[in-house]
């Protein structure tokens, strides 16, 4: 009785959290907004014994938040990110996109004809999950990942405006290299 | 749904949450234990008791006060965001303990406890960041920003390093982490993994070389506009978190409880404040960490270093098993 008036709380939490996004008036609120929406969220997922899962997203997503607020001063031009400012636009069709979006799910939530559980749940949900989801894909995952992080890397090389001759000279000699912002290193 | 809690086959006892005030009861002596130390030490430093109010004495004299200053008040300043700040850092560090088993008894036996502790500490990312940015008042978000430049550079390794123990114990329970040191602690076939583990502590407590966030060049940083009661407990939640950085460094890498004659809750208690001592002597031992200049130091020293040895802890844990 009790976990379950605090899984709904917490539920209660995440949504209204995820609400404060749009309503909030600042760059920092409606970031920790999301942030308070996803910690609820992951001790939601503590209370489904996904106790892995759980902690990690409450990491993970904290500490997204955190470099948000990095690339927020970074890249948002004449800095509005430190003053007051509204979360929406496009109001008109972002309620109507919102509207139809609901009264599908909810629509097909009521229509569909809800399974029946069979079994019961393994000792190792998060073991199990981790099979159910990965199992059998394990090889494409493990390929994947390399070549995301190789797009990435490739992605941001592209996008640097400096190059290797500028770093280094045109015989790419020059040490240490020629950087802006120093390194802690001394190369 | 059922309790969260779920137990492991670890090797130790839940005891009821009501014994939750003793361990904050435990956390606060460390951290006051911490800064009369620092307040000794200090003294040492300039060579005299410092007045009055200096020497081993100086944290109740300023507890004191601050507790009867005015509170500074700024425009336009994020009352909420900056309150939640600074009052996080010791909700942080006592969540941090809920985690570290006091011989055999523990309050959480999160079968993740690792991870647990390694969220905790994640959250001080944020709450500095909050503190700087709370106030409306640009050294104070200086402060901030720096403290998050130095969060992307110690943060990977320190995650690193307590990946070797766990890989080592084959588990992310801390009761079982430190029952898999028998005999020889990880502290001495993992070294790197340790320095790093503590040089990771002294940055998500703002402390010695990671202090910059609050430096005195930017009048203070993150707690330059903080007064009152509000810095007491922002400073109360920085000695938590060494206090609870050190704790918890014992079950990781000290074998825990383990040791002669006294029993296992003495001797964790016994090698938290010694290695809390360590921790705060270091602060005038080493020079400060350049926010814009230690991502590198991060990135390309301390992030291969870490994940050298725990290459090294992987083969050898294969290898025994």
């Amino acid at each position: 009785m009790l976990t379950d008036i605090a899984f709904w709380g917490i539920g209660l939490v995440a949504v209204l959290g995820g609400a404060a996004v749009f309503y909030v008036d600042s760059m920092a609120r409606a970031t920790y907004a999301l942030a308070l929406s996803f910690v609820a969220v992951g001790m939601q997922v503590l209370f489904l014994q996904q106790n892995y899962v759980g902690v990690v997203t409450i990491l993970m997503m904290v500490m997204e938040m955190a470099i948000m607020a990095v690339y927020m001063v970074m890249f948002m031009g004449m800095n509005p990110a430190l003053m007051p400012m509204s979360m929406v636009h496009s109001n008109k069709t972002a309620i109507a996109v919102a509207l139809t979006t609901f009264l599908a799910l909810a629509t097909g939530i009521l229509m569909v004809d809800w399974p029946t559980r069979r079994g019961s749940p393994p000792p190792d949900v998060t073991m199990a999950l981790g099979e159910s989801l990965m199992g059998p894909k394990m090889l494409v995952m493990a390929v994947i990942s390399p070549v995301m992080v190789a797009t990435i890397v490739a992605g941001v090389v592209l996008a640097a405006h400096r190059t290797r001759y500028d770093r280094f000279g045109d015989d790419l000699k020059q040490r240490p290299a020629d950087d802006p912002q120093p390194g802690g290193v001394g190369r | 749904m059922d309790d969260p809690t779920s137990m492991t086959d670890s090797p130790i006892t839940t005891v009821a949450p009501g014994w939750a005030i003793v361990a904050l009861g435990i956390l606060g002596a460390l951290a006051v234990t911490a800064a009369v130390l620092d307040g000794a030490l200090a003294a040492r430093a300039r060579g005299g008791p410092g007045g009055k109010m200096g020497g081993p004495v100086r944290p109740f004299g300023e507890a004191a006060r601050l507790m009867r200053q005015r509170r500074r008040t700024t425009v336009e300043a994020d009352r909420l965001l900056w309150r939640i700040g600074g009052a996080g850092l010791l909700v942080t560090a006592a969540l941090m303990v809920t985690v570290v088993p006091l011989g055999e008894w523990t309050i959480f036996d999160l079968d993740v406890g690792v991870m647990w502790f390694n969220a905790m500490d994640v959250m001080v990312w944020a709450l500095v960041w909050l503190t700087g940015w709370g106030a409306n008042s640009a050294h104070s978000l200086v402060g901030g920003y720096r403290f998050l430049a130095h969060g992307l550079g110690y943060e990977l390794p320190l995650m690193f390093a307590l990946v070797a123990p766990a890989i080592a114990a084959e588990t992310l329970n801390v009761g079982a982490v430190a029952a898999a040191q028998e005999g020889l602690w990880f502290a001495v076939w993992m070294p790197v993994a340790f320095l790093v583990y503590l040089l990771g502590v002294a940055a998500f407590s703002v402390w010695g070389p990671f202090a910059p966030a609050i430096g005195t060049d930017v009048s203070g940083g993150a707690r330059a506009e903080l007064s009152g009661v509000d810095r007491l407990v922002f400073e109360a939640g920085r000695y938590a978190l060494l206090a609870a950085g050190a704790a918890f460094a014992v079950p990781m890498f000290l074998g825990g409880g383990a040791g002669p004659l006294l029993p296992g809750w003495a001797w964790v208690l016994v090698k938290t404040v010694a290695l809390l001592a360590v921790l705060v002597w270091l602060r005038r031992r080493l020079p400060a960490f350049r926010p814009d200049k230690f991502m590198e130091v991060g990135w390309m020293l301390l992030l291969p270093a870490v994940l050298l040895q725990d290459l090294v802890v992987a083969v050898i844990a294969v290898w025994r098993s």
